[in-house]
């Protein structure tokens, strides 16, 4: 049979480990089971790109990859470390394969360097390149460590013979006095530079460990830690407005639905005559009364007892960004009695001070310090009831653990009739609600509840506003 | 000038002689981007020269630069045509009472009535353009999958004139704050490029390339107090184009060194919130009285 007269880039690529289309697939492969998703265009994509780069330069190669295939800065971070793992696993591999070993530089290199470098200067000249080096210097000198210092066939453990020669050079973060004036030491090895130079120790390790064995360990996936990106806690208060802005739109938008069937539309008389008027007095366009959106008007209430505590500055921050975005908020905060915030928040601006003002003077009267549902909605009902109204949305924050007290979810399902519409955000997983004196589920039938304690949770939370709704 | 660039290196090159300096993979991307013709989707904090970048591109392939600015509501009349209904009117209103509908139908429907909007003036320029799409993440989602035929087709289908494709093939460019997460469908599209502050080294060098006439130690100490600023937990962060106006300030007031006074009087240039104010007043600001701004100087490398 004749081949296909031409294939789209080129046709299937050959599927085999060693040959370079199929390492990109395995790669890709491996991106995916790290969570990613890589679609196939997006293969084709990186293979039509690495066409016009320069592989000898390892930047770009990666460089490449990274542009057509990860699309965004989690997805980023992600590729790198699978970029590093992959590679050099393939070449291990492959090398194994091929049966291609260094000893000639090794036999030199483990008899020579021992006697005829002063083990002293080595120590030192590997703490001042560790200043300043280069990742490929960097690459250099821990080869040079393993052979100096770590002979034998070590301990098995990357790990322990890692720390074994990192202890041999005496390379430490902290300042060392003792250690004479000039000695690179002596000021501490900066943190970062440690652990890069940690990292080539150990894949330089690996690498022996793999050529000595002839056979390539299991690779380890990557764990939750690995993953996310650092962040602080600023980054995750402008995470968490960055939500809450998205859920703002979600809110303002909700009877948009409405605008493509035009439903409501109704013709405006007036504009349509005076538009008429440009076209001799026929009515060619018609004007329509514009939709307005309406404006949301939200009640939050906010648990701030110590069953939620490590929930609860993600609590309040939620509460702060919603007032960064909608003007008709009112909030409250409960422990056993609830109280107002509202003034608090449009005062304070910055976060901090916000929840230190809310801590101090909020004024949550509450002998016992445990959360009391059941005269939360009833006092909640008697300041909010006249104010309820169907376009209302009443947002609740809690665990909805009652410490054994009445829950009463006939006040409860009283305050959602009223609303417009009622969510409850638990900070605990969905797995232990209703386990204990969590009574969740006598709610739930008022109101929607998600899981939520992170920017991630109040996402989905804010997705899910976007679902139509059975209202 | 250099109409397709041959190599990475010429992008970098060609970028800087019009005064973009690149870190990282930006020059690589830009040269996919001719080279495979696809967009690429820039994303990163504000103020990063995301839409300089273009400007930049535009100016190195000696190409026009089209911009659509996105916000909420952007729809299809305003991006890419409209039909041009007033001429529309004309045309039918000078035709003789006995033509033929049909012949008028189709008379009107041609694009000399069609109002090119920039989407449909990058498609349908003779010569080649830079498409700049700037902000995309204010848009909505509906908008967004409109753009995906534009995107990996370069056409545009109107219904009553049929498919518009591109003469040329466009340099596009589309930028995101990422105050929204774009469809996965538009990414797939794209390619990815994340700006991010640059480093100090970087950071200097392009103040450094705007504002020569600015001596080198007051550079390197603006850039440093700069890169501190950012550190501390603002609202919004000086981006690189407020580093570069608070440079020509300084050498306007005749500044020789940034002290105290100089920057509690020029911070503002900076900072632009008053919350922000504070908190910089207070950390930085400290940090320079006389004594202790030494001991900051000493800190940084020669040079």
């Amino acid at each position: 049979m004749p081949p296909p007269p031409k294939l789209i880039y080129g046709g299937l690529p050959e599927r085999q480990p060693g040959t370079f289309d199929g390492e990109l697939l395995a790669f890709a492969e491996d991106l995916r089971s790290e969570g990613m998703a890589v679609g196939t265009s997006e293969i084709l994509d990186a293979v039509q790109a690495l066409r016009h780069v320069d592989w000898t330069a390892p930047s770009d190669f990666r460089e490449a990859l990274a542009t057509t295939i990860a699309k965004s800065p989690d997805d980023r971070r992600i590729f790198e470390l699978v970029f590093e793992r992959f590679f050099f696993r393939a070449t291990e591999a492959q090398a194994v394969r091929l049966g291609v070993s260094e000893p000639q530089a090794r036999g030199e290199g483990e008899a020579g360097i021992g006697e005829e470098l002063d083990l002293d200067a080595l120590r030192r000249e590997i703490a001042a390149a560790l200043k300043h080096g280069s990742e490929s210097d960097l690459r250099d000198l821990a080869r040079l460590a393993i052979a100096a210092f770590g002979k034998g066939e070590g301990s098995g453990v990357l790990g322990v013979d890692v720390q074994r020669i990192r202890r041999a050079l005496g390379l430490r973060t902290e300042r060392r006095p003792e250690l004479p004036e000039g000695d690179p030491r002596r000021e501490g090895v900066p943190p970062e530079q440690l652990r890069r130079f940690e990292r080539h120790l150990r894949l330089e390790l690996e690498r022996r460990l793999i050529e000595r064995t002839e056979a390539l360990p299991p690779k380890r996936p990557l764990t939750e830690l690995d993953r996310t990106l650092p962040t602080s806690p600023v980054q995750d208060l402008a995470a968490v407005h960055r939500v809450v802005a998205q859920l703002k739109r979600r809110l303002a938008t909700q009877s948009h639905e409405l605008r493509g069937h035009r439903r409501h539309a109704h013709v405006d008389v007036r504009a349509t005559m005076r538009a008429s008027l440009q076209t001799g007095g026929v009515p060619i366009e018609l004007r329509y009364r514009p939709v307005r959106p309406r404006r949301p008007e939200i009640f939050v209430i906010c648990d701030v007892s110590t069953s939620v505590t490590s929930a609860s500055t993600f609590f309040l921050s939620v509460v702060h960004a919603l007032h960064d975005s909608f003007r008709k908020l009112r909030s409250f905060v409960f422990i056993e009695r609830v109280s107002e915030v509202t003034d608090v928040f449009e005062r304070e601006r910055d976060f901090r001070a916000a929840a230190a003002a809310v801590s101090r003077d909020a004024g949550v009267a509450d002998i016992s310090g445990y959360t009391d549902y059941g005269r939360v909605w009833t006092e909640l009902l008697a300041l909010i009831e006249d104010e309820l109204h169907p376009r209302a949305t009443v947002i609740v924050l809690g665990d909805a653990r009652t410490n054994g007290r009445p829950p009463r979810e006939d006040v409860f399902a009283r305050l959602a009739a009223q609303a417009g519409r009622t969510f409850w955000l638990n900070p605990e997983p969905r797995l232990y609600w209703n386990y204990g004196d969590s009574v969740i589920s006598a709610y739930e039938r008022h109101c929607q509840a998600f899981e939520c304690w992170n920017t991630d949770g109040l996402s989905t939370f804010v997705d899910a506003l976007m679902k139509p709704t059975q209202y | 000038m250099a109409a397709e660039p041959k190599t990475v290196d010429e992008v970098e090159d060609g970028l800087r002689s019009v005064g973009y300096l690149t870190a990282g993979a930006t020059a690589l991307v830009a040269f996919l981007a001719t080279k495979l013709g696809k967009p690429v989707l820039v994303e990163g904090p504000a103020g990063v020269g995301k839409t300089e970048l273009a400007k930049a591109l535009s100016r190195y392939l000696d190409r026009p630069l089209v911009r659509l600015q996105c916000y909420e509501g952007l729809d299809e009349a305003k991006a890419l045509y409209e039909w041009n209904y007033r001429k529309q009117l004309l045309r039918i209103q000078a035709e003789a009472d006995g033509a033929a509908w049909d012949s008028v139908q189709e008379d009107i429907f041609g694009e000399e009535f069609l109002l090119a909007r920039p989407l449909m003036t990058a498609i349908a320029s003779p010569d080649p353009v830079v498409l700049l799409i700037d902000e995309i993440d204010k848009t909505d989602q509906e908008f967004e999958a409109m753009l995906l035929e534009l995107l990996s087709d370069f056409q545009i289908s109107i219904p009553e004139l049929g498919r518009i494709e591109a003469r040329t093939h466009p340099v596009v460019l589309l930028t995101s704050n990422n105050s929204r997460e774009l469809t996965e469908a538009l990414k797939r599209r794209c390619l990815y490029l994340w700006l991010d502050y640059p480093e100090l080294e970087h950071e200097l060098r392009i103040v450094r390339l705007h504002c020569p006439e600015l001596g080198e130690t007051v550079a390197h100490k603006l850039v440093e107090i700069v890169q501190l600023v950012r550190e501390l937990d603002l609202k919004k962060p000086p981006s690189i184009a407020e580093s570069i106006d608070w440079a020509r300030a300084l050498l306007l007031l005749g500044a020789g060194d940034i002290d105290a006074a100089t920057f509690r009087q020029t911070m503002s240039v900076i900072v632009k919130h008053r919350t922000d104010l504070d908190t910089v007043a207070e950390r930085i600001g400290v940090k320079l009285q006389p004594q202790i701004a030494d001991a900051v100087a000493g800190g940084r490398p020669a040079g």
